[in-house]
């Protein structure tokens, strides 16, 4: 395994819908391990950048690469329907900001989180069982709760619920789309907290957007900070966000409100 | 006004080539659903159109047909089918499993162990083992083209989680050559285990949903579960009243408005023949 | 002594007979004749010759005898007629625009060439029962004018002269008609293949569906833009003639609807549009259908998709009402075996409930 190559590349990624930007020209390096956070308001381009580099969106011009579990970097847009999705199934894993967009809110928890790992061949109802209630314990969720289903659950906890079922089939590389979004601001806190330490134990990649800079500074070790679909400030979180060059970064980083 | 000249077994031969077609692609694609244009037919949609289109694209003069509804030779669906087939092919009909060359069947199949030169026709409602799952057509489509059925399983992990039992008793899906998943039409599961490595070809017609699919003869058909809690069959534990077999599927008839019950074997035929009767 | 039942044929010989019975009725009353059914249920003919697929009212009048009146059997009657018959060929596409029209009227402008004719409509009538038709009735002759020559063209043609309304989809010459009742439906759908879809659809189904789309289930904010009744010539291409020939005439239903407009940076805002079309008088019908094949471009248009109207899979599966009603009726047939299978089921698991509550150890089922 070549970790001196990066595991997701994005090369001049533009996507324009008629003659509106979505965005134009991002490219970055993304390797095993590193968090990346996409910082901007809301029409900045983030939540497209997130979409074309998930393959949900298709790119007007340039390129993502990704670096298969067999160490082959393949083109994205030159996958199969069916590499597609086993990538999503297995390699990857997508965090929305609604939890009820990635989990079956009418199946029990340990039918949300044992779903992959039936997808992928296991077929001993008693081990599902028993690696869903590791991961729910992973994820802090009571695992007296596994036969509920995450319509009787907490905002904070489906997202957390979420996250175990994205987690599951040990993926490389997460997507997360403002992923604390809608919960209070102590479920936040926790939440985050979770997630460092899921992230550093199992050495994911992740790609996070977020407007909010306070979970950029937590999760994310690089930074693109997008305006008007460009990139327009790029490099490593902390030296960013303490010292950002552009003065639309420094207007960002100076509207923190101090907690 | 013209009074319609109607063909052998109704059908004209264009459609009839146009199904046998379907039925081909069916058998080279073990349990894969086919589409089919499916005709207007002097019978309602849902009540056998689909298994009559198949039989009659590949009933011959020389064939025996035998129908059967819920097992039984004589309930009234079953009656009426093969009247329709006696009039208007003119073949022999019997309710013999053991002389017939096509068997034409609702909800059951018989007891008998089938042979090579007979032909198992199902008829079947719903053709999408995943359709209560998921009910567009277009996403059930691409779930078999991947080979994606992590659905299907959710639903049976999710059955024993609240029921402690997988809670599908009929209409059991099944794997066909390890490859598609398969509806086996609203048979009970007790017959699930006949349909593999059977040496009989059995086809299966869906009329209102428009598909054809096949079992070839001898080909592997599985039942799906887990490996901890297995495929059972399922059957009312007795005997038959009438002829005392132990271990055909039995009805359940009410005999007084005092609870009184009583079991006999729903195959009609195998019944008879264990008594001695005459057909 | 239980005795296996049987005598099922017997059962349905005489089914067949009391219902024939049935249908006749009091034999001192005079039957039905199919002549009276066609000239004075005509709009019952016009249903059915519509959602039968063919275009035959003495046919129609038959089913609807035979079928005591159910609409719904009675097409059943004529689609099943209809699978028997052989197929010659397409028409060439008839031209409404050169209809014999005996009504037609515009919501969308007060007057325009050809005015508005208003027909013979219920429209205006008060639903006041008329006690005078129970017995025979004495009808005047209708009033009489000198036959109109003048012009009387579409409406959604006057628009798109001026480029207001989006044009007609024009189909590839080169492709073939899709047929429905020869190649299963598939999602999702040609304009062709819906168009039939809904041209064969229940009208009560469609009728609903295009009244949730002006309660806001998909609204598509529409105009009448003309309705039109009258007789259109069918000609058809005889490759041995090598030119058309006039096979005689249909009366036809149209309605064009004028929907929501739509525009965007590149391109002009134009009215969109919405098509119905039926056998016969079926105004209900051709407008109905003209609200959902709107509603059913809501993807094409690219507007939201929310609303059941709207959704495509969802309407054109459960439109045709011979195969709503034989899945529903379906229900009727035995369905002991299965039944017979969750009863098992139901049983064991009440056992291991109260064997739960009670803390009793349960004894092993059997197979």
């Amino acid at each position: 395994m070549n970790s001196d190559q990066p595991l997701l590349a994005a090369e001049g990624l533009s996507k324009f819908y008629g003659r509106r930007l979505g965005c134009r020209d991002i490219s970055f390096e993304l390797y095993q391990g590193e968090v990346l956070a996409i910082v901007g308001e809301s029409g900045s381009g983030k939540t497209t950048l997130l979409q074309l580099l998930s393959m949900q969106l298709e790119a007007s011009s340039g390129s993502v690469t990704y670096r298969m579990r067999d160490g082959v970097a393949r083109d994205l847009a030159s996958l199969t329907e069916s590499e597609r999705r086993f990538l999503f199934r297995t390699d990857w894993g997508y965090v929305h900001q609604d939890p009820a967009m990635g989990l079956r809110m009418a199946v029990s928890a340990g039918g949300n989180v044992g779903e992959r790992l039936m997808a992928v061949g296991w077929r001993h109802y008693g081990r599902i069982r028993s690696a869903a209630t590791d991961w729910l314990d992973r994820v802090e969720i009571d695992a007296n709760r596994i036969d509920d289903a995450p319509r009787t659950y907490s905002g904070g906890m489906r997202q957390r619920l979420q996250i175990a079922r994205n987690l599951v089939t040990a993926p490389r590389l997460i997507f997360m789309d403002e992923p604390t979004g809608g919960l209070d601001v102590s479920v936040q806190a926790r939440l985050l907290d979770l997630l460092r330490r899921l992230v550093n134990e199992l050495g994911l990649a992740a790609i996070v957007v977020t407007h909010d800079l306070a979970v950029a500074r937590l999760l994310s070790n690089r930074i693109i900070v997008m305006k008007g679909g460009e990139a327009i400030e790029s490099g490593l979180t902390d030296q960013v966000l303490d010292d950002p060059r552009e003065p639309y970064t420094q207007l960002l980083v100076s509207s923190i409100l101090p907690a | 006004m013209n009074a319609p000249v109607y063909n052998f077994a109704y059908l004209d031969e264009q459609t009839k080539r146009m199904i046998r077609r379907a039925i081909l692609k069916a058998v080279a694609i073990p349990g894969y659903q086919v589409p089919f244009a499916s005709r207007e037919m002097p019978m309602p949609f849902g009540w056998g159109t689909g298994g009559v289109q198949v039989t009659a694209s590949i009933l011959g003069p020389d064939d025996i047909l035998k129908v059967i509804d819920q097992g039984a030779d004589d309930t009234t669906n079953a009656v009426s089918i093969r009247k329709f087939f006696a009039v208007t092919a003119g073949v022999r009909t019997t309710t013999s499993t053991n002389e017939a060359t096509v068997i034409q069947t609702r909800h059951r199949i018989p007891e008998a162990p089938l042979r090579e030169d007979q032909i198992l026709v199902y008829q079947v409602p719903i053709p999408e083992p995943l359709r209560f799952l998921e009910p567009r057509e277009t996403e059930t489509r691409r779930m078999h083209a991947l080979a994606d059925y992590g659905l299907m399983h959710v639903k049976l992990y999710e059955d024993i989680a609240v029921h402690g039992h997988i809670a599908t008793t009929y209409a059991y899906p099944v794997k066909v050559d390890d490859r598609y998943v398969m509806d086996p039409s609203p048979t009970p599961k007790f017959d699930n285990p006949k349909m593999s490595d059977c040496a009989a070809l059995q086809l299966f017609g869906a009329g209102r949903e428009k598909r054809i699919y096949a079992i070839p003869p001898f080909t592997k058909v599985v039942s799906l579960d887990f490996e901890d809690h297995p495929f059972e069959r399922y059957r009312h534990d007795g005997e038959c009243t009438l002829c005392g077999a132990d271990d055909s599927f039995l009805d359940e008839v009410i005999t007084d408005d005092r609870g009184g019950r009583m079991f006999v074997c729903s195959d009609t035929d195998f019944c008879e023949k264990r008594r001695g009767d005459a057909a | 002594m239980y005795v296996a039942v049987k005598g099922g044929e017997r059962a349905i010989e005489n089914a067949h007979r009391l219902l024939a019975h049935e249908r006749r009725g009091h034999r001192t009353v005079p039957e039905i004749s199919l002549v009276q059914i066609a000239e004075q249920l005509a709009l019952a003919v016009d249903r059915v010759m519509t959602e039968g697929s063919l275009y035959d009212r003495e046919l129609a009048a038959l089913a609807i005898k035979q079928a005591r009146g159910d609409m719904i059997e009675a097409i059943f009657l004529l689609r099943a007629f209809r699978a028997t018959l052989p197929r010659f060929g397409v028409s060439v596409p008839l031209d409404t625009g050169k209809m014999q029209v005996r009504r037609r009227i515009s919501a969308a402008f007060k007057d325009l060439p050809g005015g508005q004719v208003l027909g013979p409509t219920f429209d205006y009538t008060h639903r006041l029962l008329n006690f005078d038709l129970e017995d025979q009735s004495s009808v005047p002759p209708p009033s009489t004018s000198e036959a109109q020559d003048s012009a009387m063209p579409r409406v959604s043609d006057l628009l798109a002269a001026d480029d207001l309304i989006e044009a007609s989809p024009q189909a590839d010459a080169g492709t073939p008609v899709g047929d429905l009742t020869r190649e299963p439906l598939s999602f999702p759908a040609e304009r062709d293949l819906r168009l039939q879809n809904l041209a064969r659809g229940d009208e009560g189904f469609l009728l609903a569906l295009g009244y949730s789309t002006q309660r806001g289930y998909g609204r598509t904010h529409p105009f009448a833009g003309e309705i039109r009744l009258g007789e259109v010539e069918i000609d058809f291409f005889a490759e041995d003639a090598g030119f058309a020939v006039p096979l005689g005439r249909i009366t036809l239903t149209e309605c064009q609807m004028i929907n929501q407009f739509h525009g965007s940076a590149a391109v002009p805002p134009r009215f969109t549009r919405g098509y119905g079309l039926g056998f016969g008088h079926c105004e209900r019908k051709a407008m109905s259908m003209a609200l959902v094949d709107r509603s059913l471009r809501a993807r094409e248009l690219g507007e939201e998709v929310k609303a059941p109207a709207q959704d495509e899979e969802f309407v054109m599966s459960h439109s045709d009402n011979v195969q709503a009603t034989g899945f529903v009726e379906h229900l009727k047939l035995p369905h002991y075996v299965d039944f017979q299978s969750e009863l098992g089921l139901v049983r064991m698991m009440r056992a291991e409930f109260q064997a739960a509550q009670s803390g009793e150890p349960l004894a092993e089922a059997a197979e």
